[in-house]
């Protein structure tokens, strides 16, 4: 039936008059990254193509809330592109267990990449990989240093700072103390719980214990980033509940407000946006002195479509993303993502460098519900995207949130039962 | 009609007036939407091979609380925004239209060419733009509510739980009144001048002669809004997911059956799609479509009078 | 009502009424549309600052229309638009009048049958079998064609046109149609000559109610045909939004390429449909 597909894929591609030259291969690329197309265009694929003559790229992503699903259907359609952005975890390898995704194990580029940087990528048995480890992201507070100037304050530390910084921001009024809005919900669990919990949970302990059934989604180091998220609200622009992704992200560079909690895929769009400084720090501490943990997620990897028709071609442009030519390309057009391969890389970008310095002084993990914990129903990931946007908009009780994660989890997950 | 009973020989033209239809209406809709039906008593096992369990999906719909709860709470969203077209958009597109076909009226053609413009927007448009104009960012509402004295009404509607379904609902209305507005006037206008001109002579004009004459002329085509109304209201999905997006936010207020269906059927985020889930959701709705229209057709249209002028 | 003069003056003040009653509907429904054409020529920051303020020489800006122009293939978008809607219309007023004059002219075994068979399809989302269509057209070879979308189209468009042309059929006064047969006219020249211009007006109604959902589909062509050869303008301008979403720029702009060639269309349409409502009426 694949190959069927395929072929017929294929045959309704040149019938529908996509006129390609003779040996032309044009390879398209399925990405969430919609903030990135102008890098892509303009950088990467000119890169490229002039190193590969005979393959074309074309870029061509989606909004990042509907990527899983229109990724999705588009294969189960036979209509999807040749290389294929991956989610980190289970989204990825639950496409590869469906014979969507081409087994990559022997491709060559593999060799440059670290066990840690593959194990997104590889099945639980770390025997199979299917996607080429890309970027991984580091979550964090961005602000407008100009702002931070004009009204004395400091980059914060502790929790207890963090909340003095707010409220002297919201008793100036000149700005709004903090840009987000859950409207799209994502947010409120990304760039709100999974980035200000580590610090609580003691970031890999907590994230395996959960795995191990040793912890639970109600104990005091779960509900605790809820606690903080529920006080957040007094500091959100007004109308925050309608707010949308993009509509904080144009509040922020348009300088009207002042903190951004988010990580560092922003970079590169605020740079072409904001005509202000900006700065980071990471999510403050409970206590001055303790341990920093930090959110470093391997968040994207590439994948070839198993049905693509230019399988060769593909595996060119995959091994041409382990390269140290990629690695510093990358790094340096689209900041804020770091390689995630062996290569040297020198990062340009100053708000890139105090993202990655965090490596060396605080403990990294990836997100809590990424791995393993979101194969069931219910998804214990979408689940945390409704609890931690009710909490900011007080529509559910910090353990109410966690009552429900933890119920829906033991649902369906044994060591939780 | 009479002479058509006698014996004559096979009447070739029957099947060729029907053939086309029946076909590519039987082969691109009827054959598989049976195929849905069929995934629906299925289900994929661990090595990805279809088992078939007979009706334990619905059992599953039904009896398990994490699955009947969403439901119920989207067939309750649903059945609100269907009763909020019903209050208010039939009911205005009914007065315009009443309005538009008063007799001399200067500009019609634009009024009802003008009023008519949002229908023919796509959802991908009407969605955005009313997003950018409820926006608490961007100002658009807060500034003309500012201007109206009314500033402190101003909420995110979009984004509260009591209202941001009543407020897509209302989206949904201004898009489409033009529908109704439409086929009330043709219907409207089809009224015979005879009957108008009869109703005057007995002195019945202006307002009661609308509730008395016309409206019971046009009874049956108010008949055919409410039923596509219906049937429209309970097949929507593209507004909501356009405005909020697959997860129906905030906490699933919005989420109707086409958006409770579409995150079954084709998954979200981490979460992998399930067609045979998607297609036993996809039968019930099929079955509350089915009772709906039934009411309509046996309960109330066989009642209504038709008219041959 | 006996006194000519108050009567006259309730007409003004009637008539007064409806025009301001219509007016204030017509500024509602176009208010929005409105918005977006104006704000997208103006800069970045002045969209934000004073969103219902005109473009002014300072702040006018095309930058958005540049980005759309140089990264969307409008033009293409546009056409695919246009002849799936324009052929899959065609489809649906032919055989959905042919069916309907069969259903509603003859009385045959399996009528009523027929009728509600054909009438189950207003009632069911034809997405609810996208499965199996998908299937069908990988099957045919047909993933990534505008035919695709024209069967579609015109199977989804069928029942309701069946649906309503129907009862416009049967309304066809049967004095005509006998004094026809006796006159020794065909079945087909019947229904061409004779109950075809009768129920333009329903034609044209139909006509308008099948293209609005056909016009603006996202699922079909997102799943049938999202190659960039065969995209249709409402799948372009979607993706497009979901690409540029945080430059409002480019989404203003994108919007309103894809209001303008909708309604200029509609307005050409328009005064068809009116046309054939009024002559229907007068008749």
């Amino acid at each position: 039936m694949t190959a069927r597909k395929t072929t017929l894929t294929a045959a309704a591609f040149l019938l529908s008059g996509t006129a390609l030259m003779a040996q032309d291969v044009t390879l398209t690329i399925e990405s969430w990254r919609n903030d990135d197309i102008s890098i892509w265009r303009n950088q990467i694929i000119p890169a490229f193509e002039a190193a590969h003559p005979g393959i074309k790229l074309d870029f061509q992503p989606t909004a990042p809330a509907q990527y899983n699903s229109a990724l999705n259907s588009k294969l189960d359609a036979g209509t999807a592109g040749d290389i294929v952005t991956c989610r980190a975890f289970d989204a990825s390898l639950a496409l590869f267990q469906k014979g969507q995704l081409a087994d990559l194990t022997d491709l060559d580029g593999m060799a440059n990449y670290s066990d840690v940087a593959k194990s997104a990528w590889s099945t639980d048995d770390g025997s199979q990989q299917f996607c080429v480890p890309m970027a991984s992201v580091i979550h964090g507070f961005i602000y407008n240093a100009d702002a931070f100037n004009e009204l004395g304050l400091e980059e914060p530390t502790t929790v207890d700072e963090f909340f003095a910084v707010l409220d002297a921001i919201a008793a100036d009024g000149s700005y709004i103390p903090m840009a987000m809005g859950v409207n799209d919900q994502w947010e409120a669990a990304t760039m709100g719980y999974a980035n200000i919990g580590p610090n609580y949970w003691m970031g890999e302990q907590g994230r395996n214990a959960l795995i191990a059934g040793d912890a639970k989604l109600t104990d005091a180091e779960f509900v605790a980033p809820f606690e903080q998220l529920a006080r957040w609200s007094d500091y959100l622009g007004r109308g925050f509940e309608s707010q949308s992704y993009p509509d904080s992200q144009n509040l922020f560079t348009l300088g009207r407000a002042a903190i951004y909690p988010s990580g560092s895929w922003e970079i590169a769009g605020f740079r072409s946006l904001a005509d202000f400084e900006m700065g980071a720090f990471p999510p403050p501490v409970q206590n001055a002195g303790d341990t920093c943990y930090i959110s470093d997620h391997t968040d994207m990897g590439m994948g070839l479509n198993a049905a693509s028709p230019n399988a060769e071609a593909g595996r060119t442009f995959l091994n041409w993303l382990g390269s140290s030519e990629f690695a510093t390309l990358f790094a340096n057009a689209v900041p804020g993502f770091f390689p995630l391969s062996n290569a040297e890389v020198t990062l340009d970008d100053s708000l890139a460098q105090e993202f990655i310095s965090w490596r060396g002084d605080c403990e990294s993990s990836i997100r809590p519900f990424h791995q393993i914990l979101s194969r069931g129903t219910p998804n214990l990931s979408n689940e945390s995207w409704g609890t931690s946007a009710n909490v900011i908009r007080g529509g559910q009780t910090p353990a109410d949130a966690a009552a429900q994660m933890q119920a829906g989890l033991a649902s369906w997950y044994a060591p939780q039962q | 009609m009479s002479d058509r009973a006698r014996k004559r020989p096979f009447r070739w033209h029957i099947v060729v007036f029907l053939a086309p239809a029946v076909l590519i209406y039987t082969a691109i809709m009827i054959i598989p939407l049976f195929g849905t039906l069929n995934l629906s008593l299925f289900t994929r096992a661990e090595d990805g091979s279809r088992i078939f369990v007979g009706l334990q999906n619905f059992q599953t719909l039904f009896g398990d609380r994490r699955w009947s709860d969403a439901f119920w709470n989207a067939t309750g969203n649903n059945l609100w925004f269907f009763i909020i077209h019903m209050l208010v958009q039939n009911p205005i597109g009914i007065a315009l239209a009443a309005i538009l076909s008063t007799p001399k009226l200067r500009f019609a053609a634009f009024y009802r060419t003008a009023i008519f413009i949002p229908a023919i927007l796509s959802f991908v448009i009407v969605g955005f733009v009313w997003k950018l104009i409820l926006s608490p960012l961007w100002g658009v509402a807060p500034t003309f509510m500012d201007a109206l004295g009314l500033g402190n009404w101003f909420a995110p509607w979009l984004g509260l739980e009591e209202s941001a379904l009543t407020t897509l609902a209302l989206i949904s209305v201004w898009q489409f009144v033009g529908i109704p507005m439409m086929l009330i006037y043709a219907a409207l206008l089809s009224i015979p001048d005879e009957v108008l001109e009869a109703a005057e002579m007995d002195g019945i004009t202006g307002a009661s002669q609308f509730w008395k004459i016309k409206l019971p002329l046009i009874l049956p085509t108010i008949g055919i809004i409410s039923i596509l109304t219906f049937v429209g209201n309970f097949n929507a999905f593209d507004l909501i997911y356009v405005t909020q997006g697959a997860l129906a936010g905030p906490n699933f207020t919005t989420d109707i059956l086409g958006s409770y269906l579409f995150r079954t059927f084709f998954g979200f985020q981490l979460q992998l799609g399930d067609p045979h889930m998607g297609a036993t959701v996809a039968t019930v709705m099929f079955a509350i479509i089915l009772v709906g229209v039934s009411i309509y057709l046996f309960g109330v249209q066989t009642r209504l009078r038709r008219y041959q002028f | 009502m006996s006194n000519p003069i108050t009567s006259a003056r309730g007409n003004l003040g009637r008539t007064a009424a409806a025009h301001v009653i219509l007016i204030a509907y017509t500024i509602l429904a176009l208010y929005p549309v409105f918005l977006i054409l104006i704000n997208s020529v103006k800069q970045r920051r002045a969209i934000f600052n004073d969103p219902l303020a005109l473009p002014t020489a300072e702040t006018f800006d095309p930058i958005g229309f540049q980005t759309v122009l140089e990264q969307g293939n409008f033009l293409l978008y546009f056409q695919n638009s246009m002849i799936v809607t324009v052929v899959s219309l065609f489809f649906v007023l032919l055989f959905g009048a042919m069916a309907a004059f069969a259903l509603a002219e003859y009385r045959f075994r399996g009528n009523l049958l027929m009728g509600l068979y054909l009438a189950l399809g207003i009632m069911i989302p034809i997405r609810l079998g996208t499965v199996a269509i998908l299937e069908i057209m990988v099957a045919a070879g047909l993933v990534n064609t505008l035919t695709s979308l024209v069967l579609v189209y015109t199977a989804q468009g069928l029942p309701l046109a069946v649906f309503i042309l129907q009862e416009f059929m049967r309304q066809v006064s049967d004095d005509l149609k006998n004094a026809a047969r006796i006159d020794g006219l065909s079945e087909y020249r019947i229904f061409f000559t004779i109950a075809l211009p009768l129920v333009r007006p329903a034609m044209a109604t139909v006509a308008v109610f099948t293209m609005i959902p056909i016009w603006n589909d996202l699922w079909f062509p997102l799943i049938l045909a999202p190659g960039e050869a065969t995209k249709t303008l409402t799948l372009g301008s979607q993706i497009f939004l979901g690409q540029y979403v945080t430059d409002w720029n480019a989404v203003l702009a994108a919007l309103s390429l894809a209001i303008f060639p909708v309604v200029v269309l509609y307005l050409i349409f328009s005064r068809q449909l009116i046309r054939g409502i009024t002559k229907g009426a007068v008749k």
